[in-house]
């Protein structure tokens, strides 16, 4: 009925599409957390020129920080390989890739808890500042993943509901550059709360 | 059937009502996604909270209106200035701004609704519920006493072993989730769907500061949110940030606690100059002189902020913070608030200013601002006199400063809008009255305050004596804290009752300029019956006729739609839909506010199976509808 009786008054514009609305939400989102992310930063930093030693006792291992690198720079690309999928229509492609990313993702959480059982044996959150603002910084980023991870999982749910086509998947994109931001994330604190230290020694 | 020339305005009339009409009563309110009942909503709570605030504010004030009252143990005065300040300061001074901003954006910008409708119910709620999580803690005997800025050590578990500070930093991070979802909604919202035409140098001024304060907002809360997150960590895990036996650091927290507050001024202080600049020119009756400066002024005012901001970041000196904050905020502020004064002064030389209430308003911020400024200016160059700081003269500042700045305002805007809101007219001489009882008293209560502080009185004391000579100066502050507080009584009672008895306001009954008032009063929910086109800063005063539309092409009647144009010059209109009403941002709110309350009690499974549960509610509010999945 909708259709018969109101036709003429379709609009002679281009079709619906919300676009740009949810990028420029997602785009503020993720600007609002980096700033959470520079805040921390700005913390370790003030709180290491207060002390006379930082880090108090050992420099942090970066071993097993720079595999966890490479578990999340390959899991952008394939994140990034799944939106190209979409983008060109191919929906079976962006499945694949999303399910890829997600493994990935796992994979990440899984090899943290490793870092984290080791690294609790030298240093805990409650041994002192340098404790509290280390593990402060790297568990907000385990949970930036962990909520990245639930985004794809969603995206992944609405691609296999066949939500998506290559007109209409905005949502990929936005979860997608919500996953390159994590990434991003992980990128500086690596170089600040595992590589520095062995930079600067341990008097800064 | 119609052919595109024939329909008429009202069938078109009709079809929108039935698309856009929610369900009324409570069910309908508590899913309602709809910008101007989430806008009164908004106003009525953070009224109440004025109210609140003022109570706290009042008993106060009985006990220091003689020497040794015996009202009030210190104890109990510490909560109360704490709770008051906080009040205020929080969920007052902003949320009041958002709105206003709430009602008014969409139509000022000539749209349906905001960018996000089912984020503006969530921000709301949060909004509500952390205001309630807030005074929870007073229910329970155990009123946070840090006063608003809660330094620690003083806050630290040592010092405040009770669950208090608790409360004031868990409500805190959780109406930074309201204040930042909002701040986004905003930014979407004026960047996105402006009328056509409306480009960004045609925008109504009160938009300048919306969007200016909002990108401050997602940049500068993250600072409070982590002071915050620091100290719960302190309190309940037992980590050492502000501990300084162990390597902590206490200012850090004054450190980041400033980072977020020096912007936080602007935030409760732009909008309010923004409303100033669009009532005052139509009670001129003439456009704002200078209305690029006066936009100009309101952006670097953000930019300073963050000037000043990286400052803080990388001059990490004590002393300066000790010059206090408000001093150094005032000076930055004055600046580019002297330019808007001298837009406004020769607006209202050039034009034939008309004494309506709102205009009065207008002009009590004004005077109130100046003499703001001026004792800001003389806090802020004798920093190091330790005859002014931290006396009474501090507090008439910030009084000043914010209620000067931001209540008076808010009144005018409400006088200015009400119409607006409720189709009927606010009583003209019950306003004159209210304005006259909010500005005497203002004066007698806070000028006065000047006066204490420089004989010498402390602030944060809960009595005095009879001999230190204060108690005159006392008892006129406290004897017009209870005028102004009868001026703003009075001013809610004529909303109460014009609401209902005021005279039919019609259209546009201020003769104004701006899109909001070409609407009905009040406007019907879809707002506008077709989306009006932009030729000039003033679309109501021009030729342009900002509704013609001969091929109907802006009726848009497939659903609730709305159009979207680019971000700077607003071409290439291009339709959007808006999501169906849901209750589920009240019930993900309310699970946030049961994970506040788990965390303060420290109940790691419940916490859990919460967050769980609002993952959940959001996927469930994310996943689209199948009719707005046709494509
Ligand atoms: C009826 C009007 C008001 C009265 C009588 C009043 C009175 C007071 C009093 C007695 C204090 C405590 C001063 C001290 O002991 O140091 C105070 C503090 C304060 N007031 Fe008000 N006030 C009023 C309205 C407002 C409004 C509208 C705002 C903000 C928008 C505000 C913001 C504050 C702040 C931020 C503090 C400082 C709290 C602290 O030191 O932690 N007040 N006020």
């Amino acid at each position: 009925m909708r259709s018969a009786t109101f036709n003429p008054y379709q609009p002679v514009l281009p079709r619906p599409h919300e676009r740009k609305r949810s990028q420029w939400g997602m785009a503020l989102f993720i600007a609002t957390e980096a700033m959470l992310f520079v805040i921390f930063f700005f913390a370790y930093f003030f709180l290491a020129s207060n002390s006379e030693q930082w880090p108090f006792h050992e420099d942090p291992s970066f071993k097993l920080a720079l595999v966890l690198l490479v578990i999340l720079l390959l899991s952008s690309v394939t994140a990034h390989l799944g939106q190209r999928g979409i983008e060109k229509g191919d929906s079976k492609s962006l499945n694949l890739w999303l399910a890829l990313s997600l493994l990935l993702g796992v994979a990440f959480m899984s090899v943290q808890y490793f870092e984290y059982s080791q690294h609790l044996k030298i240093l805990t959150p409650t041994d002192n500042a340098y404790g509290s603002i280390f593990y402060t910084i790297v568990s907000f980023h385990l949970a930036h993943v962990v909520l990245g991870f639930i985004m794809l999982a969603y995206v992944l749910a609405r691609a296999l509901a066949g939500h998506f086509s290559a007109e209409r998947h905005i949502a990929v994109k936005n979860v997608v550059w919500y996953w390159h931001f994590v990434d991003l994330v992980w990128i500086v604190v690596v170089c600040i709360l595992y590589l520095s230290p062995h930079f600067y020694g341990t008097a800064l | 059937m119609h052919d595109t020339l024939s329909i008429d305005e009202q069938q078109a009339k009709d079809r929108l009502e039935s698309i856009w009409s929610e369900p009324g009563g409570i069910r309908g309110w508590i899913s309602s996604t709809d910008h101007k009942k989430i806008g009164k909503s908004y106003l009525v709570t953070a009224f109440l909270f004025l109210l609140l605030g003022g109570i706290e504010a009042l008993i106060m004030r009985i006990q220091l209106g003689g020497p040794d009252v015996g009202l009030l143990s210190p104890q109990a005065y510490n909560q109360l200035m704490t709770m008051h300040g906080t009040t205020m300061i929080f969920w007052y001074a902003a949320p009041v701004l958002s709105g206003f901003a709430n009602y008014l954006v969409p139509l000022f910008i000539g749209a349906r609704d905001m960018a996000f409708p089912r984020l503006n119910a969530f921000s709301y709620w949060t909004f509500l519920l952390s205001g309630i999580l807030l005074y929870v803690a007073p229910m329970l005997g155990i009123a946070p006493d840090g006063g608003w800025f809660s330094y620690v050590p003083l806050t630290s578990e040592e010092y405040s072993p009770t669950k208090n500070i608790d409360f004031f930093a868990f409500a805190l991070i959780f109406l930074t989730v309201s204040t930042t979802a909002g701040a986004i909604n905003f930014i979407a919202t004026i960047f996105r769907l402006r009328a056509p035409g409306m480009s960004v140098n045609r925008l109504p001024l009160f938009l300048w500061s919306t969007s200016t304060i909002s990108f401050v907002i997602v940049l500068s809360l993250p600072a409070l949110t982590a002071a915050l997150v620091f100290l719960e960590l302190d309190r309940l895990v037992g980590t050492h940030f502000y501990d300084i036996a162990l390597g902590g650091e206490p200012m850090l927290w004054q450190q980041l606690f400033w980072l977020f507050g020096h912007p936080w001024v602007y935030i409760i202080f732009l909008p309010a100059t923004g409303m100033v600049s669009m009532i005052l020119p139509v009670f001129c009756r003439r456009p704002i002189v200078g209305y690029v400066w006066v936009a100009l002024a309101t952006v670097l005012t953000g930019l300073v902020g963050f000037g000043v901001w990286m400052h803080h970041m990388f001059a990490t000196g004590l002393a300066e913070i000790t010059t206090g904050f408000f001093s150094a905020a005032s000076m930055a502020i004055s600046m580019f608030t002297i330019l808007q004064v001298f837009a406004w002064l020769a607006t209202m030389f050039t034009g034939r200013p008309v004494l309506r209430t709102p205009m009065m308003f207008c002009v009590g911020f004004i005077v109130l601002l100046v003499i703001g400024g001026l004792s800001g200016v003389m806090t802020a160059v004798i920093p190091y006199d330790w005859q002014l700081h931290d006396t009474y003269f501090v507090v008439a500042h910030i009084h000043f400063v914010l209620v000067g700045a931001n209540v008076f305002p808010v009144f005018a805007g409400l006088y200015y809008w009400m119409p607006k809101m409720s189709g009927r007219m606010m009583n003209e001489t019950l306003g004159k009255w209210n304005f006259w009882f909010m500005f005497i008293g203002m004066m007698l209560a806070f000028f006065t305050m000047h006066i204490t502080g420089i004989l010498g009185m402390p602030r944060r004391v809960f009595t005095y004596s009879a001999d230190s000579g204060w108690t005159l100066l006392n008892l006129i502050t406290s004897g017009g804290a209870f005028i102004f507080a009868l001026g703003v009584l009075l001013g809610l009672l004529n909303v109460i009752y014009s609401w209902r008895r005021g005279e039919i306001a019609g259209d546009n009954p201020w003769g104004a300029d701006t899109l909001e008032w070409s609407t009905s009063s009040p406007p019907p929910e879809f707002n506008f019956v077709r989306i009006p086109t932009v030729a000039s800063r003033h679309p109501l005063w021009d030729e342009h006729d900002h509704t013609a539309d001969p091929e109907n092409i802006r009726l848009l009647l497939e659903g609730k739609q709305s159009l979207a144009t680019s971000s700077v010059e607003a071409a290439d209109g291009q339709t959007v839909r808006f999501p169906s009403e849901s209750v589920l941002p009240l019930c993900l709110s309310l699970v946030i506010f049961a994970l506040c309350l788990s965390l303060i009690w420290q109940l790691g499974w419940a916490a859990a199976l919460l967050t769980l549960l609002g993952f959940i509610l959001t996927a469930w509010w994310m996943w689209p509808a199948d009719k707005e999945l046709v494509s």
